[in-house]
């Protein structure tokens, strides 16, 4: 008999009298019930077998780490990206050795951007595949429904791309490698507004306008309370739906009031809607941008091509001389190279190098505390301040980044829509914080000439 | 001898499923499994307005959601233990089934089908505006560490998700053998002539949609502790409202065990698939099997199986 | 601050917007309109339109328009393919409603799926001449973005009106409708006088593909959206009439601009379908409905 209970029986394969029912095995459908049921107890014994032997392998045994990422659904483009560069890390541990001294695999299932499949899918990763250490999928959702059972399990999480997800539970031992430091909802906006102060005459008034999404909410939360401490009148505050298709009559309503600044949060799909409408319409105001998530990938830069030029929004990391960080040249150079054969970004500037270097801090942490022991590992993290290819790390005791260091920048000069002008050095200019600043603001907006 | 009821069959293998419980200390399998069972509610529960009565229900997840939403809501205001939130969630659900129902009570069946959609997104709507519960930021919702008299909270999830099931089970049952039952088939097979036989078409679909809508609501009150983290996309997610109905229609609308499964059947692969192949393929699994059962087995599974008795006993099928 | 300037805008951009959500639309007032056909799948071969659209602008630089008015007969024939196998398999009977929807279904799956393998998740935009410039009427502001493909849509939608009420095919199509056995009786092969409907319905729809990339970026699963939106506006014109297809489309365009307009953006799913409620509740039969 095999191993599932199939006879075989003269070429033809039976269930073994077990499983079957009676003589006739069709006494009604409500037998598939009592079958089912049997059958759940087969693959968990089958389950249970199968993780007794791998206890019992040998020493050479790969150190596993698990996680979900979005691999299809709205957040996928990004999720590939840092996938491979989380996959680029593991190739390149390996090829120095492994992690102390054993190689790493990686487990991760596609969570579709659905935070619906993450305690599955988290669940499994620790139960089935009996994972040694967990990563953070990609996205404020996927993450905020994962730490529940990270937190139940006294694991360590380290996420990439998502915001105020330990707000509540204040947990020890996560870690998000966005550099929206520990109050993402005020730095997410904060740089754009210290810019918009330093034209000359100061700005009086701004509109804001968001998405109806978690992240955009959040944004535009703080981008209210940093209209208000630097002195500027909201005169415009909206929100629309996700799926928003048409922005001519937002940016209307939007001209309608005069203001001297725009600050828009917003998804791919509006961020490109709402500058083309902005060009349509010839938007007269001073500054235009914000927190656009979208305008960071190649795709949507290449598209809108010159409509880029003068928009203020935020980079987490452009090439420019003031971002020289220790191994960051190598990185996206080779990033560029694997991204082009699996579809992801192909400049890679907004997620990979923070997911690369979260897996150069968890590689540190492990390797100085000699083990996988969470709390070890979790207690080092706070406790140290790293030399990543993002530059320097250290973390707040939420797990934020303790210092934010968002990069508001412009771009200049901007022809076509070749993409290749976007790697180039030059074009786009860091305006805030002052310390990485490569250029000074320009205004008025381009779109009112 | 006594014939074995067929109600039997359902409480066993409940309780065998309990006992199983008990026995796998992997969390993994409370997750999928409560995923399994509350396909096995929504499914039972749209089988009753849309197999017994012919009304298809595009907006199951308006239901679900109503039914989460309203933990969310009455977690705020008094804290109470879960099963108050079912009771509370199931109240609305059923409550906005009676407006729905009397809102779209003269239209013929694919009319109520688009209102059920418009429904789904005005709620949608709704919610992402509503401050209180979050709006599109999304609420957390903490899940105890454990309770009393289950190894875990998630174990407690699921039994309560088993006994939901079992509830929606035989509720699906005792309306399908009652007088309630024919009147719906009644109403499915020609509700002009079921009127003119006297029969109460509008109080039978008023109350099928209250129980439907109901149930659905009920399943959905536990959800903000299984994910602990709802957003107003989770919670309305297009997959609750395609699958409602594909399962039914795979396993066969005319016999409550149909629903069961093609619950069964689609969750299950769909557990399996998201930890396997584990890509865009997951959609297209479902589709194929829809198109294929909609193509060879009209009927639902239940349907292939009462062909083949039929063909056994070498009855002419009349 | 609500000026006539921005109400005016609003209006004139829900009139553009409407006239492409009737281009969007006319399929599902021919399938399921006219012929009973749930095709919930329509939205999808919208999206294949944009696709292709997509695909030969970025590599030919063609117009997209000029794109899926060629594939158009494609498009067709796909129809064609897909009514046959609907009928050979379903044989439309009382149930066979709910058969065909599941039957849709899986097709709206397995098309998006497809498209995703093919093309990934991410948005796609097309270059034209129009996409960028305004053109002006007194206090009016028209992109032109949003212009040609009304024009486009109008087009379409007419020609379709003038097949319709005008030409033998179009006119056997609408009795199919009123009363097939009634036609087949006529010794008229209804069969393909359907399958010629449900292909038309189809090559509409890749050519509002076309249209919709011009309007807005477009990725594989933006179909769902809009699956709503053209059931509630062919139920609201009234089923299977193409004049109430458009007033409708119009209606919704117009209700959804201004409700952004005057109560912000956030609320406008929720007032088209709220109308699209009271309307199933007061007038069942739509505006033009018989």
């Amino acid at each position: 008999m095999t191993k599932h209970g199939i006879r075989r029986n003269h070429g033809k394969c039976v269930l073994s009298p077990e499983l079957s029912s009676s003589n006739n095995p069709l006494k009604g459908p409500r037998l598939t019930r009592r079958l089912f049921g049997r059958a759940l107890m087969a693959v968990s014994a089958l389950a249970a077998s199968r993780s007794t032997l791998l206890s019992s392998a040998l020493a050479a045994e790969p150190i596993k780490i698990g996680f979900g990422m979005a691999q299809s659904g709205p957040l996928g483009g990004n999720g590939k990206a840092a996938l491979l560069a989380i996959e680029m890390w593991r190739d390149d541990v390996n090829a120095r050795g492994g992690l102390l001294g054993r190689p790493v695999k990686l487990i991760y299932y596609d969570d579709q951007s659905n935070p619906t499949l993450i305690p599955g899918i988290y669940s499994k990763l620790l139960d089935i595949d009996k994972v040694d250490l967990l990563l953070g999928g990609y996205g404020t959702a996927v993450q905020a429904a994962a730490i529940a059972i990270v937190m139940q399990r006294k694991q360590v999480l380290i996420g990439t791309g998502a915001v105020a997800v330990n707000e509540k539970y204040n947990y020890d031992k996560y870690f998000q490698m966005l550099p929206s430091g520990p109050n993402s909802r005020i730095s997410s906006s904060e740089g754009f507004f210290q810019a918009a102060m330093t034209m000359e005459p100061k700005p009086k008034t701004v509109a804001i306008v968001g998405a109806l999404t978690e992240f955009s909410r959040n944004v535009i939360l703080g981008a209210r309370e940093n209209a208000e401490k630097y002195g500027l009148k909201i005169v415009y505050d909206s929100g629309y739906p996700s799926n928003q298709m048409e922005f001519g009559s937002i940016i209307r309503s939007i001209q309608a009031a005069n203001p001297e600044v725009v600050f828009v949060a917003s998804y791919p799909p509006d961020s490109a809607g709402i500058i083309r409408a902005a060009y349509e319409q010839k938007l007269k105001t001073r500054i235009f941008g914000g927190g656009m998530i979208g305008l960071q990938y190649s795709e949507l830069k290449q598209q809108l091509g010159p409509m880029m030029n003068d928009v203020l929004y935020y980079e987490f990391y452009v090439p420019a001389p003031t971002t020289n960080f220790p191994g960051i040249k190598e990185f996206i150079k080779a990033y560029q190279e694997r991204a082009k054969k699996v579809g992801a970004d192909l400049l890679g500037f907004f997620l990979p190098p923070f997911a690369y270097a979260g897996m150069e801090i968890l590689e540190k942490a492990v390797t100085v505390t000699k083990g996988l022991d969470p709390n070890a590992i979790g207690r080092y993290i706070h406790a140290t301040t790293f030399d990543t290819v993002v530059g320097k790390v250290a973390f707040a005791p939420n797990g934020d980044w303790a210092k934010p260091r968002i990069f508001f920048v412009q771009y200049r000069g901007i022809v076509g829509n070749d993409v290749d002008q976007f790697k180039q050095v030059g074009k786009q200019i860091i305006v805030e914080p002052q310390e990485f600043a490569s250029g000074t603001l320009h205004y008025p907006f381009a779109a009112s000439q | 001898m006594r014939r074995i009821p067929s109600w039997i069959w359902p409480v066993v293998v409940a309780v065998f499923i309990l006992a199983l419980s008990r026995l796998v200390e992997n969390e993994y399998y409370m997750f999928a499994g409560y995923v399994v069972l509350q396909y096995v509610v929504l499914a039972s529960a749209w089988n009753i307005l849309g197999g017994y009565a012919g009304y298809v229900n595009f907006g199951s997840a308006a239901f679900f959601a109503i039914g989460a939403y309203g933990t969310v809501v009455i977690d705020k205001l008094l804290e109470p233990p879960l099963v108050v939130a079912i009771l509370f969630g199931g109240i609305v659900a059923s409550l906005v089934g009676l407006v729905t129902a009397y809102l779209t009570l003269r239209l013929r069946g694919a009319f109520f089908a688009i209102a059920t959609l418009a429904l789904a997104i005005v709620l949608q709507t709704l919610v992402t505006n509503w401050d209180f519960v979050g709006g599109p930021l999304g609420v957390y919702t903490i899940r105890p560490e454990s309770i009393a008299g289950f190894p875990s909270y998630v174990n407690y999830l699921f039994v309560v998700m088993l006994v939901l099931a079992l509830i929606a089970v035989l509720v699906a049952r005792a309306i399908e053998i009652s007088f309630i039952g024919r009147g719906l088939a009644a109403i499915r097979d020609n509700e002009l002539a079921a009127e003119c036989c006297g029969v109460p078409t509008l109080r039978l679909k008023v109350f099928a949609t209250m129980l439907s809508g109901g149930l659905m609501g009920m399943a959905g009150a536990p959800f903000p502790y299984y994910i602990t983290y709802l957003d107003p996309n989770s919670a309305f997610s297009i997959a609750y409202g395609i699958n409602s109905i594909a399962m039914p229609l795979i396993g066969g609308m005319t016999h409550w065990i149909g629903p069961v499964i093609g619950a069964v059947l689609l969750a299950v692969i769909q557990q399996v698939a998201t930890v396997t192949i584990s890509s865009e393929l997951n959609l297209m699994i479902v589709g194929v099997l829809l198109i294929s059962f909609i193509t060879l087995a009209p009927n639902g599974i239940v349907g292939l199986f009462e062909s083949y008795r039929q063909q056994r006993h070498r009855r002419p099928s009349t | 601050m609500v000026t006539f300037n921005l109400l005016l805008n609003a209006v004139v951009t829900g009139i553009l917007l409407g006239g492409f959500y009737a281009a969007v639309t006319i399929g599902i007032t021919i399938a399921f309109g006219m012929l009973d056909i749930v095709n919930i799948a329509h939205p999808v071969f919208i999206i294949m339109g944009s696709f292709i659209a997509y695909i030969v602008n970025r590599k030919f630089g063609v117009d997209p328009i000029l794109t899926v008015v060629v594939a158009s007969p494609l498009f067709f024939m796909l129809g064609i393919a897909i009514f046959r196998f609907y009928y050979a398999a379903f044989e439309s009977s009382g149930k066979g409603s709910l058969r065909g929807l599941a039957f849709f279904f899986g097709i709206l799956f397995v098309i998006e799926v497809t498209l995703l393998l093919a093309f990934g998740v991410d948005y796609r935009l097309v270059q034209t001449s129009y996409i960028g410039p305004n053109v002006g009427f007194g206090h009016v502001d028209l992109p032109l973005r949003m212009v040609v493909p009304f024009v486009g849509s109008i087009a379409m939608v007419s020609g379709l009106h003038i097949f319709f009420s005008h030409t033998f095919v179009g006119r056997a199509i609408m009795a199919v409708a009123q009363d097939e056995f009634a036609l087949s009786l006529m010794a008229v092969d209804t069969v393909a006088i359907k399958q010629l409907a449900f292909g038309i319905a189809i090559a509409t729809g890749a050519i509002a593909g076309g249209f919709l990339i011009v309007i807005q970026p477009v990725d594989p699963s933006l179909g769902r959206e809009y699956i709503g939106r053209v059931f509630a506006i062919c139920v609201l014109g009234g089923m299977g009439s193409i004049t109430g297809t458009v007033i409708a489309a119009f209606i919704l365009g117009v209700v959804e601009t201004i409700t952004s307009t005057l109560f912000g953006p956030s609320w406008a799913p929720a007032v088209s379908f709220t109308a699209l409620l009271l309307t199933l509740a007061v007038r069942p039969s739509g505006i033009m409905g018989r």
